[in-house]
């Protein structure tokens, strides 16, 4: 197990490495600097700002500085707003974005995986048609449309939510839902089809050949095997839901790391660009193999420690 | 003896797309006290839906008990409550199922899987459904059991996961054991060894045994009584002596000559020609006229009357009736 662990970890350092100069080669191909809205600076001026950001250092000397900014953690300041440092745009942003993301994540496996199981224990009833109709409206809705009806209805015309901002649970609900409906939609779907194959099994029968009560055979015998595929799919839907939190941060105004990501990159702020890229794929990959090792602790049968000890 | 189980008439129908299945059509047998009595016939004959009927295990829909009654112990079950069900499964009646690879849940471990079936019907502390599990074990042969007990599926062998999911079906005493072809996905060696184990359960717990098999030697080694299945009807019932040695029907008949013998050498194998029929329209006479070599006319066009050779031994054969015999008779003198 823990050779396996060291193993991944090293394949992270890989990953991230790859990720980091990845970005640094799409930065520098964009055209244009941070400088060129900076109207009336003269070229000299122009100069001594490159000079004072290493911008005007060959590439690979600017690619090793990154580096080391990198392994360092220390993006240093923003260009665009000097008085504040990439730590601390990170800092404030991130507990944000986590939030809304996590919360996110818990409200559509919930709702997802419940909703499957009655669509499931209901095949071909009514409960079935509703749900999976509502499960293909939720994968087939954009976060972001569903983001503006949400606020043109609820909010607007029945005031029931605040429309915008990050203040309170209650302004946490439209956000939570334009986002969580499209992954929600997904893990439904799944759900429903494993659960219908899983509830074939001879143990479902032996279960029931045992005098279970139902609702004991569902949670107990047949949710686990369920599950499965769902736990596959989470590492695409986390990567879907943090990107997916840019947009919705953006609609709902809420101050999150999304601003600072988009942002940057449309000001070429090259050590927010950096910290940013860097700090989300970090937290993904981490994420990643966070739904890899639950998959061996649901499934018995995978053993992490022997694939790693090849 | 007790009568601990009665079957009457039994019918199951399954609705699909395609019309209405009559799987089990009049279905008529007991089982004693302490016995065992083998349901044998080929795929999809019913003997299956036979025993998922007496459980009340057939999904509803699309199948459905659509007549005949299954009395246990003075009870009809037909009628129960799926709740009333639920307290007689695993307690009164346990089932094991054909393959023991898929029986098992593989998320969850031994342990767990045998103790449920007790903490759901006994009120048990988790020490003592532990000390249980592990006398079952035990009784089962499994060595170990302690130890054994915190581990998965697939941790077992094919044999010791069949002996584990016997292990499971009697440990909460129950005194009528279904066994649905319980050898068939095992290999011969292992096979011998449960249908020994279920000779010695037997001995231990006095449990009345229901065999579904297609294998008639495993039924020469554990059954008492044989009742030969076809296109869901009982077409022959007797004790193991009575079947094998007074076969009366063809169709019973064929059944043993083509299964090999080691005291025939040299001699062919007979196979029953044919397919079974149609069971969305299945014929309204013999089912078995269409393979049989002794058809007659009458066959094609009224199901036969049961005859009783003895008090154990029944037959669905026109070739029982007296006409039919001396029709053989003269045809041989010609």
């Amino acid at each position: 197990m823990l050779r396996y662990i060291l193993k991944r970890l090293l394949i992270m350092v890989i990953t991230l490495w790859i990720i980091v100069t990845l970005t640094f080669i799409l930065m520098v191909s964009i055209p244009g600097s941070p400088f060129n809205s900076e109207r009336g600076t003269n070229e000299a001026v122009q100069a001594n700002l490159e000079a004072h950001y290493n911008l005007d250092e060959p590439y690979v000397i600017q690619y090793f500085l990154y580096l080391k900014s990198i392994v360092t953690f220390d993006f240093g300041p923003s260009i665009k707003q000097p008085s504040q440092t990439v730590n601390d745009m990170l800092g404030r942003g991130f507990p944000i974005s986590f939030e809304l993301g996590i919360i996110t994540i818990i409200v559509a496996v919930i709702s997802g995986v419940t909703l499957g199981i009655f669509a499931a224990l209901k095949h071909n009833k009514v409960i079935d048609y509703m749900a999976m109709g509502f499960a293909v409206l939720g994968i087939s809705i954009p976060n972001f449309v569903l983001a503006t009806l949400l606020i043109q209805q609820l909010a607007v015309n029945y005031e029931l939510f605040p429309v915008a901002r990050w203040l309170s649970p209650a302004h946490m609900i439209l956000p939570v839902t334009a986002l969580a409906t499209g992954p929600m939609a997904i893990i439904a779907r799944l759900t429903r089809s494993t659960m219908l194959e899983v509830l074939t099994q001879d143990y479902i029968k032996m279960a029931r050949a045992k005098g279970l009560s139902p609702w004991k055979i569902v949670i107990k015998h047949a949710l686990k095997n369920a599950l499965m595929p769902v736990v596959t799919i989470m590492g695409t839907l986390l990567a879907g839901i943090l990107t997916g939190t840019f947009v919705i941060e953006k609609i709902f105004a809420v101050p999150g790391m999304g601003k600072y990501f988009v942002e940057s990159i449309n000001q070429r702020d090259y050590p927010v660009i950096m910290g940013t890229t860097v700090f989300y794929s970090a937290f993904l990959i981490i994420m990643l193999f966070l739904v890899d090792l639950a998959y061996g602790i649901l499934d018995p049968r995978i053993k992490l420690h022997k694939k790693g000890g090849e | 003896m007790d009568k601990i189980l009665e079957v009457k008439d039994l019918h199951v129908t399954f609705s699909t797309y395609g019309g209405t299945v009559k799987a089990v059509r009049g279905v008529n047998f007991y089982l004693n006290k302490g016995e065992t009595l083998a349901i044998v016939g080929e795929s999809g004959c019913g003997k299956s839906v036979t025993s998922n009927a007496i459980m009340r295990l057939i999904p509803e829909p699309p199948g459905k008990i659509s007549n005949g009654s299954i009395i246990f112990k003075n009870k009809e079950l037909t009628t129960l409550s799926e709740k009333e069900m639920r307290s007689i499964r695993g307690v009164d009646i346990s089932m094991i199922f054909q393959d023991p690879m898929t029986a098992l849940n593989p998320t969850l471990t031994i342990g767990t899987q045998l103790m449920e079936g007790l903490q759901q019907h006994q009120q048990i502390t988790g020490d003592q459904a532990k000390s249980k599990a592990i006398e079952m074990m035990n009784l089962v042969g499994i060595p170990n059991p302690a130890e054994r007990l915190k581990q998965y599926p697939h941790q077992f062998s094919g044999g010791m996961r069949q002996r584990i999911v016997i292990a499971m079906a009697l440990i909460c005493k129950p005194e009528l054991l279904i066994a649905d072809e319980p050898t068939t996905a095992l290999d011969v060696t292992i096979q011998a060894q449960i249908l020994e184990l279920f000779n010695e359960i037997q001995e231990v717990t006095g449990v009345s045994i229901i065999l579904i098999t297609h294998d008639l030697g495993v039924v020469a080694k554990i059954a008492d009584r044989i009742a030969v299945m076809y296109a869901g009807k009982i077409i022959e019932v007797g004790t193991k002596r009575e079947i094998f040695y007074q076969t009366q029907h063809p169709y019973t008949k064929g059944l043993l000559h083509s299964v090999p013998r080691l005291d025939l050498q040299g001699e062919k194998l007979t196979p029953i020609d044919g397919t079974p029929p149609d069971l969305f329209s299945p014929p309204q006479g013999c089912p078995f006229t269409a393979r049989c070599p002794l058809a007659m006319e009458v066959c094609d066009k009224v199901y036969p009357v049961t005859t009783e050779r003895s008090d154990s031994h029944k037959v669905d054969c026109w070739m029982q009736d007296d006409r039919a015999k001396q029709l053989l008779a003269t045809s041989a003198e010609k």
